[in-house]
């Protein structure tokens, strides 16, 4: 602050905390205080509200046990609530999209940090950002298009004849997964690759200079070094996978239901933004327990994902 | 336990640079070996080359009689010392020593039992279990010894291991790095850039200029018979004269110079361009009256006082500055600035040498 004050003047320093402040305060602090309000509220008729019914209650929240349905998981019945379902399947589906970001960058950052000529770095970032530049809307459209029964993806193959006929692509959480990964690889590759470019390579050479076998260096040298990289970087790939609403929309199939859809059709279909805030409030808790308890079970604190 | 190793025409290339060239050497089982060079000399692409992590590009490596073409690092039989020790932060200390047992699939209570063996040989018991960044430079150093003996190696390959450490710690840590050896056996080869730490630990020397193996002897005969001026140059000082050889008979000859005649001992090879006569400062001696041969006539232009021994810079009739060292002994006499002396030196004790070997 105060090197900010020698840098720009009191005035321009000023200025611009203000206008920080403004815009945290108008858009980011208001509106969720405003939502966590209306969400201990039930949802009543305009001339109702501020009446003897407007009373604060945990009545939305409930709502997410309503209405339990036969269904199997894992092959086991259960009967379960429909919401409840929806949310584990997203946190599931958040958890192996995750999963899936973290085995396709390992080994690219590897390559990157400790393979590839440092003069080609630029080249492999530039082509890793290409896609970046395009809209998130219209790279889901992209691969709803490739991933269409009819579409190149298909058609490629059965030409190639590794497919006998069409398939449907987008079906179940396929597509979601698929457009997720997409999506939100990059938010993977980079605090890993930062990682592991800070890995000393004379230790992986000490490693395999007492005899150790690559896989072994990896577990016991590399991934270790690189687990605060790893944890931020799934932290962030599973936050925005279990917070997305366009690639679920998109490439969902009749199948396929993420959490945030249901939160938009309590807003925009039910016209319940009461319920929809209640739901929305329930997915930051427990996304942010649930990420809490995984970095207590690998060990990872806080600061090591600032770093 | 110990093996020796020989380099048959080790030659290396990185792209159209060759780093080491035509290097031919036989080091015995449980010998001490240092190669000493400048840095960017080759010597580390040979150690690189010894343990696995950069194939020869032409030339043949044996390690205890058994060529090593195509053998990964952790096929051979060696242990490599990191010039930075790459020691791995995130374990305590205990495995680090044992981590070569834990890949070759011993039980962790053995473990444990022989990485405490090895911490009271290098004289740190009480380390087991703490973490690398509580150690100071001189244990981690002795960390890096014992993680590199844990594995049993028959060869053990220093990268410059001292370089980070203070004077006083550098000194001691030469003297127990030569006792280890001593202990274990195990041959070892040292990478230095540093002549003292070469000539006071090695039982042999290979001194390397430009990828070159320039002179391989024992450090008594690298310092007194250097094969040619580079070596002479690069392990300790000299006075050197420029001129051209006459008269020469029975491995003495004379010299002539812009200061007169000198003769010395004549060196193989000292024929053609680049020769030149080298003495030593500490075999210079300052005189009042001109001796019967090598006296030069000279001022004394300085005295510096380094010690051990006092170094008197003295300038000839030709603007070359001469050094003379003696030793602070408490008798000797050093002459004032501006004193007029002679400089002379033993013939036995010159030499004319010629450049260094990069042909062939």
């Amino acid at each position: 602050m105060g090197d900010m004050f020698r840098r720009y003047g009191r005035a321009a320093t000023l200025i611009i905390c203000l206008l920080t402040a403004f815009w945290l305060a108008m858009l980011v602090v208001l509106p969720n205080i405003t939502l966590l309000e209306s969400s201990f509220r039930p949802l009543l008729p305009v001339t109702e509200i501020g009446g003897p019914a407007d009373q604060y209650t945990l009545a939305n929240y409930i709502k997410v046990f309503n209405g339990s349905i036969d269904t199997t998981l894992m092959g086991i019945p259960v009967n379960i609530p429909v919401h409840v379902l929806t949310f584990s399947l997203t946190i599931f589906y958040s958890l192996l999209v995750t999963i899936l970001c973290f085995l396709l960058t390992y080994p690219l950052a590897y390559y990157m940090a400790k393979i590839l000529n440092p003069r080609s770095l630029p080249t492999i970032f530039l082509l890793l950002c290409v896609p970046l530049l395009v809209s998130e809307v219209l790279r889901a459209f992209a691969w709803w298009i490739i991933l269409a029964l009819k579409g190149p993806l298909s058609t490629l193959l059965v030409t190639l004849h590794v497919i006998d006929k069409p398939v449907r692509w987008i079906s179940g959480y396929n597509g979601v997964m698929i457009g997720l990964v997409y999506t939100y690889v990059l938010f993977m590759i980079f605090p890993v690759y930062n990682a592991m470019s800070s890995l000393d390579s004379n230790q992986i050479e000490a490693a395999e200079d007492l005899g150790s076998p690559w896989w072994r260096t990896h577990l016991r040298i590399v991934l270790p070094h690189c687990k605060p990289g790893i944890a931020s970087g799934s932290v962030m790939v599973f936050m925005l996978s279990a917070g997305s609403l366009l690639v679920p929309t998109i490439l969902g199939s009749t199948t396929s239901q993420w959490f945030t859809q249901t939160i938009q059709q309590w807003m925009f279909d039910a016209l319940d933004w009461n319920t929809a805030a209640a739901y929305a409030f329930l997915l930051l808790l427990m996304c942010t327990l649930f990420v809490s308890l995984v970095m207590k079970l690998f060990r990872v604190k806080l600061s090591d994902i600032a770093k | 336990m110990s093996a020796g190793i020989d380099l048959e025409n080790v030659c290396c290339d990185f792209g159209s640079f060759r780093a080491v060239d035509t290097a031919n050497v036989s080091i015995e089982p449980g010998e001490f070996f240092s190669f000493l060079g400048p840095s960017g000399c080759g010597k580390t692409t040979i150690l690189r080359m010894i343990s696995g992590f950069i194939e020869p590009t032409h030339g043949q490596i044996r390690i205890g009689g058994m060529d090593m073409k195509g053998q990964r690092p952790n096929q051979r039989p060696t242990a490599l010392i990191f010039q930075n020790l790459a020691l791995f932060p995130l374990m305590p200390i205990w495995e680090n020593i044992s981590f070569g047992l834990e890949v070759r699939g011993v039980d962790k209570a053995a473990r444990r039992k022989r990485a405490q063996e090895l911490l009271d040989m290098v004289d740190l018991p009480d380390a087991a279990d703490k973490m690398v960044s509580q150690l100071s430079g001189g244990q981690k150093q002795r960390v890096a010894i014992a993680r590199a003996l844990a594995v049993e190696p028959k060869v053990m390959l220093l990268d410059e291991p001292l370089s980070a450490l203070d004077l006083k710690l550098r000194q001691h840590m030469r003297a127990e790095l030569r006792a280890i050896q001593k202990r274990t056996g195990v041959t070892f080869i040292y990478i230095t850039h540093d002549q003292g730490e070469a000539l006071a630990m090695s039982d042999r020397v290979g001194v390397m200029s430009q990828g070159r193996i320039q002179q391989i002897a024992t450090p008594r005969d690298i310092y007194n018979n250097p094969v040619n001026g580079f070596v002479a140059g690069f392990v300790g000082e000299n006075n050197v004269f420029t001129g051209s050889v006459v008269a020469p008979s029975a491995g003495m000859a004379g010299f002539d110079t812009g200061l007169g005649r000198l003769t010395a001992r004549l060196g193989d090879g000292a024929l053609g361009e680049g020769i030149k006569l080298y003495v030593r400062p500490e075999h210079t001696i300052l005189t009042e009256t001109e001796g019967a041969e090598n006296s030069v006539p000279v001022t004394v232009s300085e005295v510096s006082f380094e010690g051990a021994f006092i170094a008197v810079h003295a300038k000839a009739a030709n603007g070359q500055t001469l050094v003379a060292e003696v030793r602070n002994d408490g008798a000797a006499t050093v002459p004032a600035i501006g004193a007029k002396r002679f400089a002379s030196f033993n013939a036995a004790h010159a030499a004319i040498l010629p450049d260094a070997f990069t042909g062939g």
